[in-house]
């Protein structure tokens, strides 16, 4: 299918892997800019974070290659899977066609209409009336942010003490084997349990393996905290537009009003210099009032649409925001459940190998 | 002249009934005709009517006034002796702390059941702190040179940061003295030491002891006869192979300590982790609403895993690694009981010579080496298999213990991680 198609892509040799990399990156920002009020799917992580030491950071290493496949693969079915997202042409033919996509994407204009301010990622805008749902929102995301990445920090560093119990088991095969041989009866008793004590050792290999999958879960979302939190600065722009532009509004009404009244009540250069070097014609001050109408006009219009847009874009905002809590919260309550399993999984086979160890040791 | 003696035949690890009579098998011209084998099969009191006495001159103990078939029919039992047979209890308990002006030390309750003649009361209990274990090991060791004693717990504690007097030390360490005492208490010839019966029955200790101290310096004996000088001119085969077994034995059991030990320091390092793990989820649960109750959940979950692998940790501290250096311990003084065999036969050889050279005819000094060598063989052949049996035994225990310990761990984190 052609999902899976474009996956597959990511095994063929290093130049494509990366440039395929990079396309998924410009869709993603495309779809970014083109539905600011969406929060859109995370790309998986580009190199290797919150690793633990027998995990290599390597990028090119086989195993993170494979995870990433299913990382990309996990942001297409979520593109594809989402009621809005799916329907957009370029998401379409980044599936379907071969040559020229990136130009294609590149002649939307896209990047034209994404605000450079929106990248500067500690500037904040003096908000006077945001949405509050905004506001927790935002505040939600950086906890989460935070929440996650010491979670993971810490899983990384356990994983790795995990795997040192295990493996120092190992010895214990060794040295059991090395001691049966100058026994007579428990010879054989040693010697068995020696392999079971090589088994457990061996065993955390596949276990930390599985436990990565868990781990990728939880970086998805953070990733998506971060676009949840995109999409709340992008409501705080608007509405630092929307201020201003009413700041604005007010400010060029005033001047109007001054000018028909002939009171300064604002401090102006204009009007100072208007008072030191002579007054002006009416004439003149007709054509400014005029000017100022106009603009103030126009002000109102842009106002009004500005307000619209503001308005649907919490209204469709919001909704996608639902949207999101609950997939979040199936994810990861799925997420979590499935660790569990793992780790009675993990348990029982720790079960089953000092049980078998034991039995060796009874027949001694 | 005295034909060299026959090498005796290899025992092995046998038990005592299934090896044939020494004094019977071995070179029969060597022995006086007055010598008749008697059932008795290692029962001092024969070996006294002839007037044998270890060749240091320490009488040989022969205070027991058993009939010989009661003691016969004792030595024929199985090591895993039925309670009803056995007419000695020992137990060790209930540590008390004194505090007097020169020091501050630990006693233990050492209570004695019994019904064996030897004892006076049918029931003792005295207290007795590790000074006086030390002093009766001493003894057993002076008195009954051809037996292997068991190992006490170590005299001091080698770590500094070790609290003398906390409750794991004090546990531990009366755990081991129980078993100390019980090992005596099973052993067909120790039990009936004479110095053993005043240790469990004697309410001034220090008495006795001054008085001990007193005749020995009368006789003016020295402990030990290993007499230097003598070289060895052939050890037997099976007792080479004994010594090499000892040595590798207890190189295997310093690795497994050391093992054992660093899979602790890596549980506990583990354990560091986890304990940040847990309380992770905990503030991620008080971010969320629906997630809340799972997120706790899992905290919770890593919580009771830190705590049962605690326990593990523990448990495997307290109760494997002593054991573990018990038996090296153990092994060592065999390997010391080992050099006094090969001084003996070296002095029995020795003598041999001068015998020979001097053409006389006076087999009795020989013969008591090597009737005391005999002893010593058969001695040790039987507690190797002493040995081996309770090796099955105690490994079988403690490996059970590790296992039921490890089980305890993962029954924990499956029935926690069920929420």
């Amino acid at each position: 299918r052609a999902v899976e198609s474009q996956g597959e892509g990511q095994c063929a040799p290093v130049e494509s892997l990366w440039r395929r990399y990079s396309e998924f990156e410009l869709l993603r920002n495309y779809l970014s800019v083109t539905y600011p009020h969406i929060v859109v799917p995370p790309l998986p992580e580009k190199r290797a974070d919150f690793v633990w030491h027998k995990l290599s950071a390597d990028n090119m290493d086989p195993d993170f290659v494979e995870r990433r496949r299913i990382g990309l693969e996990n942001f297409l079915l979520r593109v594809a899977s989402h009621p809005v997202l799916c329907q957009d042409k370029i998401f379409y033919s980044f599936l379907t066609q071969e040559g020229g996509w990136k130009e294609m994407v590149n002649e939307t204009g896209f990047q034209l209409k994404a605000d450079s301010r929106l990248k500067a990622l500690n500037a904040t805008f003096r908000v006077k009336n945001p949405d509050k749902r905004f506001t927790e929102l935002k505040h939600y995301s950086d906890e989460l942010q935070s929440v996650i990445s010491h979670l993971l920090r810490v899983r990384a560093r356990v994983a790795d003490r995990l795997y040192g119990v295990y493996k120092v088991h190992g010895n214990y095969g060794r040295v059991f084997s090395e001691w049966s041989a100058i026994e007579k009866e428990m010879g054989d008793g040693l010697q068995s349990a020696g392999h079971h004590m090589d088994v457990y050792a061996a065993s955390i290999d596949d276990i930390l393996e599985e436990e990565e999958h868990y781990a990728d879960q939880l970086k998805e979302y953070l990733f998506y905290a971060e676009a949840l939190r995109a999409v709340c600065r992008k409501h705080e722009l608007m509405q630092y537009d929307l201020e201003m532009a009413a700041q604005d509004l007010t400010s060029k009404k005033q001047q109007c009003e001054e000018l028909a009244t002939g009171t300064v009540r604002t401090f102006s250069l204009k009007g100072m210099t208007s008072k030191l070097f002579g007054q002006e014609t009416p004439e003149q001050r007709e054509a400014k009032i005029k000017v100022l109408e106009e603009q103030i006009q126009e002000g109102e219009e842009q106002l009004k649409s500005k307000n619209l847009e503001g308005r649907d874009f919490v209204k469709s905002a919001w909704a996608d925001i639902e949207r999101f809590k609950e997939q979040k919260n199936h994810d990861l309550k799925e997420a979590l459940i499935s660790y569990a399993v793992m780790q009675i999984s993990m348990c029982k086979k720790g079960i089953q190998v000092w049980t078998n160890a034991k039995e060796c040791f009874s027949k001694m | 002249a005295a034909s060299t003696p026959k090498p005796l035949p290899s025992t092995g690890p046998k038990s005592l009934r299934e090896m044939p009579h020494p004094l019977a098998t071995s070179s029969s011209e060597e022995m006086g005709p007055a010598l008749t084998p008697s059932p008795d099969l290692l029962l001092p009191r024969s070996i006294a009517d002839k007037d044998l006495s270890l060749p240091n001159g320490t009488p040989v103990d022969t205070s027991s006034p058993a009939s010989s078939s009661s003691l016969l029919n004792r030595l024929q039992l199985d090591d895993d002796l039925d309670v009803e047979t056995r007419d000695l209890f020992v137990t060790v308990d209930d540590p008390k702390k004194h505090v007097c002006t020169m020091e501050t030390y630990i006693t233990y309750r050492v209570t004695t059941k019994t019904t064996r003649a030897e004892f006076d009361l049918p029931e003792y209990s005295v207290r007795r702190r590790y000074q006086d274990f030390d002093w009766l090991r001493n003894k057993l060791e002076e008195s009954q040179p051809t037996h292997l004693i068991p190992p006490l717990p170590e005299k001091f504690v080698v770590k500094g940061v070790v609290d003398r007097f906390s409750e794991e030390f004090v546990e531990t360490r009366r755990k081991a003295l129980d078993k100390f005492l019980k090992r005596i208490t099973d052993h067909p010839v120790l039990s009936f030491n004479e110095h053993f019966n005043v240790f469990l029955t004697a309410k001034d200790l220090n008495a006795y002891k001054k008085q001990g101290m007193a005749l020995l310096s009368k006789v003016g004996e020295s402990v030990k006869y290993v007499t230097g000088g003598y070289k060895l001119r052939s050890r037997p085969l099976e007792f080479a192979a004994i010594g090499d077994y000892l040595d590798t034995f207890s190189l295997k059991l310093g690795t497994i300590d050391r093992i054992a030990q660093r899979i602790i320091k890596e549980q506990l390092e583990y354990l560091v982790e986890l304990r940040e793990y847990g309380p992770v989820y905990s503030t991620w649960g008080g971010l969320e609403v629906e997630l809340s109750e799972p997120l706790e959940g899992v905290s919770a979950c890593i919580g009771n895993c830190c705590t049962a692998l605690e326990e593990l940790s523990e448990d495997m501290t307290e109760d494997f690694l002593p054991v573990l250096r018990e038996y090296i311990l153990y092994a060592e003084s065999m390997k010391n009981v080992l050099k006094k065999r090969d001084q003996v036969q070296a002095e029995y050889e020795a003598k041999l010579e001068a015998v020979a050279l001097k053409k006389e005819d006076r087999p009795k000094v020989p013969t008591d080496v090597e009737k005391c060598q005999d002893r010593v063989e058969c001695f040790n052949a039987d507690l190797k298999a002493d040995m081996e049996r309770w090796q099955n035994n105690k490994r079988q225990d403690f490996r059970q213990l590790l296992m039921g310990m490890a089980d305890k761990n993962i029954q924990y984190y499956e029935k926690v991680c069920v929420t």
